[in-house]
């Protein structure tokens, strides 16, 4: 690479338009269009006998009113299950409107368009919908025990089963193995829900062209490519007539990468049948009761260890809570179930999913995606296995780690996508040496002493991950240089706030040797690039960045053959620097980009004196040639796409001081050090950034946000009022450091980053309240009255 | 989350606005900050036909110290209220109040009367009033009235002033001399509505014994419960006030020595026998109780050492 801007902490070039207000979110287009709303069922299980429009009609400014039954049938079809899996053997997803049941409160009943917003609300609250309430299944222990269905055709409300089993190296199954151990323990540990919970809702604003017949859709969607081919599919369209767009998008976090929504379908639907633009935006209520959420586990832990804590066997029983469908399939609880083990070389080991219905809202994956459950099953068990030996707690984890010498370190395990779980690199002793000595792990104890002099009381905690990130099955690139010297560079997948737009572009000024501000990157628009997977588990930087780098590379390589020619040089003595090809070693002798690109695409017709350097008359090109070389194209650009043959493994290890008031029981986190391996770095400031926002939500997560459903599946706390996200005052400063072991996967050498910072949070603060407490932290999130309540309990 | 349909209508004058409102009837609803009216609105959990805006009556933008006390109007924004020199030196106890009403922004919009009106029992303000017997004026054409906040506060989110009545404005009296006041609470996030919450008032002679104590506590009930605790505490020793016993390891119940300490953890305990909090999905009733009886010995004590700071002054 010619110039060092790959790895340096450029400042993210959306943020100027991001932060003064002029970014441009789904609700910010589509001025004149019409909009629609829902009638979301009040009940969260219940046969619906009657829908009455009559009263609704009267709004003046209504445009339409749907049911299902005005709906053709592939429109009214359920929705696809996106990722089926042998094990999900009764997945169910639901239709864009419920046709005579609802499982969940929030499910859409009813569609108004109506000329605005405001009148399509009054629309819906003259609808009168009558339904038969039954008892709702709310719980996982209470859906398995429940005589009360989800589905009908579902026994035991369970849509999924799957066991995995590694046994140990002297061939023993878990169960045997911690039989025959030294020491067990066995426990049961509990997550409640939480969401992706973006400030940004979901939104669509579709457009049909009756003259072209075409549609152009607008989605606030972590995946436009495929939104494009599901859309495309439900409305019987040719793909070509359809293009999707994704606008700035604020914020995903995992919500937005299912799809089709309901009103995705729904919404492009309308706008073909009324011929009018429609849109609809999601507002909070909406996406409380009608998105997705995530989180709820109950496990059921059993481990069997030596006197140095080294784990003989680990016997993981889970139950999971998949709401009312499984739109997503079971990635999250393989997730949970498969990166549990995380640094740790297990002597043996056995996980077991059940995947539950009941009455709430699905469950599809929130950044972290299973993983913050399984490093709190693995984290806790650590910690239990330290208090029961009287080590401390990174003894234990010392005694546990697989070694660096171990790579590539194959888990025995099968992995979301199918593939074995290989950890690829990573250097887990050193993480937890960086660690320690960034918090002060072996000087806490004065410091404690300290604050219990003062009548203060602290605690410390720790938590280790391994993240598989950059899952297939692929990502391309396309890179074009204009005659004017810039450089375009589109990839299919989205952005919702990454920073895709600096970190894409630093890779391709890399790569191409010229300025990054010459670069212009364009994402999530199939009109640029129609092949994408999303954005979406810890991906883009590793599937686009390592295919925009190949697409350069071709780039770049036909440039210094055209140069070559032009130049009169051999193409291995051309190097690229600030947008000029040039004789290595040889001043002056050079040619701009841009006249590269020029002489790439022969013309016929000049219109200007760039143009014209190109037509058939300018050059003296040969006559016995052709002005297109044979397996050549016009016009400098190149395309290329990446495709793993299995994921890359980040990792991590958090620790925390808390401090809780003896009085109050208020729990405040007073430093918080990260260590953080994801390979190599495109852009250290925005690894940092998305380290800052995951351990931002992973705080809620312990501390404040969960979903509180009633015994009758009512959400009580479905408002930002009660829905208790952190502030900023309740996020502390985050300490970082970068351990680097490159994966030798990919071009670059780099893992993904975007999730990593959420995945142990909930771990840490369990791992420090209870050192602070003397009192064992097995469900999280813990609230001060809740922390009060096992004060009492502990007497 | 878009309100029903509604009448608009923005007056620019108090006697043209009180017309409104007049002709409107049950109908009306005044609009100020709108810091809770619009998410009410919005949600459709209220329906008024007729919104009247005060925002264009400038004449009520007014913070104003007047004998005996801080007439703060209709208009006056939380965020102008605390940063008023005048309204903190007469009373301090708006200026320690105010802080803990949610966060800049929503100060900058919302009006200490508009907190008043809306009567909500998790709100601060609402137990200034209460704690120092202030009043409201309630206007309607041709007739004004003030309303002492006993009489004020008639249920959760309900108040005395009737369809058809403006609030022109707020009375709170100033801190009297030999006289301290605090607010502590406890809040799940920075800004959010109180768990639980006190503010005391404290009242000395010259020769710094408690002459008065009262507390009163927020999110504690249907409306706010002042508690006089002066039988705890009255003509105790003064040396103790300022003392080690004030700051320092103040709340924790256990130190400072002698009858006195005691005398706040009783009074403490009597604040928190008198509140009915109630179990919700951010924390349990005891758990309530036991923050509003931590948070009354600090409140009570820090009262106290302030008032005795301001004997050190006179003296
Ligand atoms: C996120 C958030 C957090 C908050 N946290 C707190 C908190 O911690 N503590 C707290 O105390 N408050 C809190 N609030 C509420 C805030 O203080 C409001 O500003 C206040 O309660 C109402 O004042 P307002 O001027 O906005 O009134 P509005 O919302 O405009 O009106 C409220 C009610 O009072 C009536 N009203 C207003 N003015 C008059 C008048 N002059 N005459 C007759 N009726 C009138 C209205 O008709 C309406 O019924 C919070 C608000 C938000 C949005």
């Amino acid at each position: 690479m010619t110039t060092r801007l790959f790895g340096e902490p450029v400042p993210r070039r959306e943020d100027p338009r991001l932060l003064t207000g002029r970014g441009r979110y789904l609700d910010d287009l589509g001025a004149g269009a019409l909009e629609a709303a829902f009638v979301r069922s009040p009940h969260a299980r219940a046969r619906i006998l009657d829908i009455d429009v009559s009263a609704a009609i009267e709004v003046e400014g209504l445009v339409a009113i749907y049911t299902w039954e005005d709906l053709p049938e592939e429109v009214g079809a359920p929705l696809p299950l996106l990722i089926p899996h042998p094990a999900l053997t009764r997945g169910r997803t639901a239709r864009p409107l419920a046709r005579d049941v609802v499982r969940h409160v929030g499910e859409p009943v009813v569609m108004v368009v109506a000329r605005d917003r405001y009148l399509a609300e009054d629309a819906c609250a003259l609808i009168r919908v009558d339904y038969e309430p039954a008892e709702a299944v709310v719980g996982v222990e209470e859906a398995t025990r429940s005589a009360r269905l989800v589905h009908d055709d579902v026994p035991g409300n369970v849509g999924a089963h799957l066991v995995q089993e590694v046994p140990s190296a002297a061939g023993l199954g878990a169960r045997e193995a911690i039989d025959a151990a030294p020491h067990t323990l066995s426990f049961r540990l509990d997550i409640e829900r939480s969401a992706s919970m973006p400030l940004e809702g979901r939104g669509v604003y579709a457009r049909w062209d009756a003259d072209d017949r075409s549609l152009r859709i607008y989605s606030s969607t972590q995946t436009s490519t495929s939104v494009r081919m599901a859309v495309a599919a439900r409305l019987g369209l040719p793909l070509t007539k359809v293009e999707v767009i994704a606008p700035d998008v604020g914020g995903g976090f995992g919500v937005k990468i299912v799809h089709p929504w309901p009103e995705e379908v729904l919404v492009p639907w309308a706008a073909m049948l009324l011929g009018r633009e429609v849109k609809w935006t999601e507002d909070r209520r909406e996406h409380f009761v009608s998105s997705a959420h995530e989180r709820a586990q109950v496990q059921h832990v059993r481990v069997g260890f030596d006197d140095a804590g080294r784990v003989l066997g680990l016997d993981v029983t889970i139950l999971h809570d998949h709401g009312a469908y499984t739109p997503y399939g079971i990635i999250v609880p393989i997730i949970t179930a498969t990166q549990l083990p995380g640094p740790y070389r297990l002597g043996a080991y056995r996980v077991e999913f059940s995947s539950v219905y009941t009455n709430t809202v699905q469950v599809t994956p929130y950044r972290g995606a299973g993983r913050p459950q399984a490093a709190f099953c693995m984290e806790r068990t650590m910690d239990r296995i330290a208090a029961h030996l009287g080590l401390d707690r990174t003894a234990v984890r010392e005694a546990n780690f697989i070694q660096p010498d171990e790579f590539p370190y194959d888990q025995g395990l099968t992995f979301q996508d199918g593939r074995p779980l290989i950890y690829d690199s990573g250097d887990y002793p050193e993480s937890l040496r960086m660690l320690k000595e960034l918090i002060g792990w072996d000087s806490f104890g004065e410091l404690r002493a300290r604050a219990a002099a003062e009548g203060r009381r602290l605690g410390i905690g720790l938590g280790c991950y391994v993240e598989g990130t950059g899952v297939g099955p692929y990502e391309g690139g396309h890179v074009q240089i204009t005659s004017d010297g810039r450089v375009h560079v589109s990839t299919g997948l989205t952005s919702q706030g990454q920073g895709h737009e600096t970190a894409f572009a630093q890779i391709a000024a890399a790569e191409l040797g010229v300025p990054l501000e010459r670069v212009s990157v364009v994402t999530g628009d199939t009109r640029r690039f129609g092949y994408a997977v999303g954005t979406f588990a810890s991906r883009a930087a590793v599937m686009s960045g390592n295919a925009i780098a190949l697409a350069c590379r071709r780039v770049r390589e036909k440039a210094l053959r055209i140069a070559a020619d032009a130049l009169e040089a051999d193409p291995g003595d051309l190097e690229i620097v600030d947008g000029e090809v040039r004789v290595a070693g040889t001043p002056g002798v050079a040619v701009p980009l841009a006249t590269v690109a020029v002489l790439a695409n022969p013309l016929r017709y000049a219109f200007d004196a760039e143009t014209a350097r190109a037509t058939q008359f300018a050059g003296t090109p040969s006559p016995d040639r052709p002005p297109v070389a044979e397996g050549e194209e016009p016009g400098l650009e190149g395309r290329d796409y990446y495709s793993p043959i299995r994921s890359t493994f980040a990792s991590g290890m958090h620790a925390a001081i808390v401090e809780t008031d003896p009085l109050t029981a208020e729990i405040r986190v007073l430093r918080y050090a990260v260590v953080h391996d994801c390979g190599n770095l495109v852009n250290p400031m925005i690894v940092e950034g998305q380290i800052h926002g995951g351990v931002a939500q992973g705080v809620g997560g312990a501390l404040y946000e969960r979903m509180v459903y009633d015994e009758h599946g009512q959400l009580l706390n479905a408002s930002f009022m009660d829905f208790l996200m952190p502030y900023v005052t309740e996020v502390p400063r985050i300490e970082t450091a970068h351990l680097r072991t490159p994966s030798p996967l990919n071009p670059l050498g780099i893992k993904g980053a975007g999730e990593a910072g959420v995945i142990p949070v909930s771990a840490v603060i369990a791992s420090a309240v209870e050192d602070a407490e003397g009192i064992r932290i097995d469900r999280m999130p813990i609230s001060p009255s809740e922390l009060f309540d096992l004060r009492r309990a502990a007497g | 989350m878009k309100p029903p349909p509604f009448e608009y209508h923005a007056p620019r004058s108090v006697a043209e606005a009180m017309e409104v409102l007049a002709a409107a009837g049950p109908e009306g609803k005044v609009l100020a900050g709108g810091q809770s009216l619009i998410p009410l609105l919005n949600m459709r959990l209220v329906a008024p036909g007729h919104l009247v805006d005060v925002n264009r009556l400038t004449e009520l933008d007014t913070v104003e110290a007047e004998p005996g006390g801080v007439r703060v109007g209709a208009l006056a924004r939380h965020a102008r209220v605390e940063r008023s020199a005048g309204a903190a030196a007469a009373q301090p106890l708006l200026r320690q109040a105010l802080r803990l009403v949610a966060h800049p922004v929503i100060r900058n919009r919302g009006t200490v009367v508009g907190s008043l009106v809306h009567a909500d029992p998790a709100a601060e303000l609402p137990a200034v009033l209460a704690l120092l017997g202030g009043s409201v004026r309630l206007a309607r054409p041709g007739a004004v009235r003030d309303v002492p906040a006993a009489g004020f506060f008639t249920g959760p989110l309900e108040s005395a002033a009737e369809p058809g009545e403006l609030a022109v404005s707020a009375f709170f009296p100033a801190l009297g001399p030999r006289c301290g006041t605090a607010f502590h609470e406890v809040a799940r996030r920075h800004g959010d509505y109180a768990l639980a919450g006190v503010a005391a008032l404290v009242s000395l002679d010259d020769g710094l014994r408690v002459t008065a104590a009262r507390a009163v506590c927020v999110s504690a009930g249907p409306v706010p419960v002042v508690v006089d605790v002066t039988g705890h505490v009255a003509g105790t020793s003064p040396a103790v006030v300022s003392g080690a016993a004030v700051s320092g390891a103040a709340g924790t119940g256990t130190s400072g020595a002698g009858a006195f300490a005691d005398g706040w953890a009783a009074a403490a305990r009597a604040v928190a026998g008198r509140v009915e909090p109630e179990d919700d999905i951010h924390a349990s009733a005891a758990y309530r109780r036991h923050l509003t009886c931590v948070l009354a010995e600090r409140a009570l004590r820090e009262a106290a050492a302030s008032a005795a700071d301001d004997v050190g002054t006179r003296r």
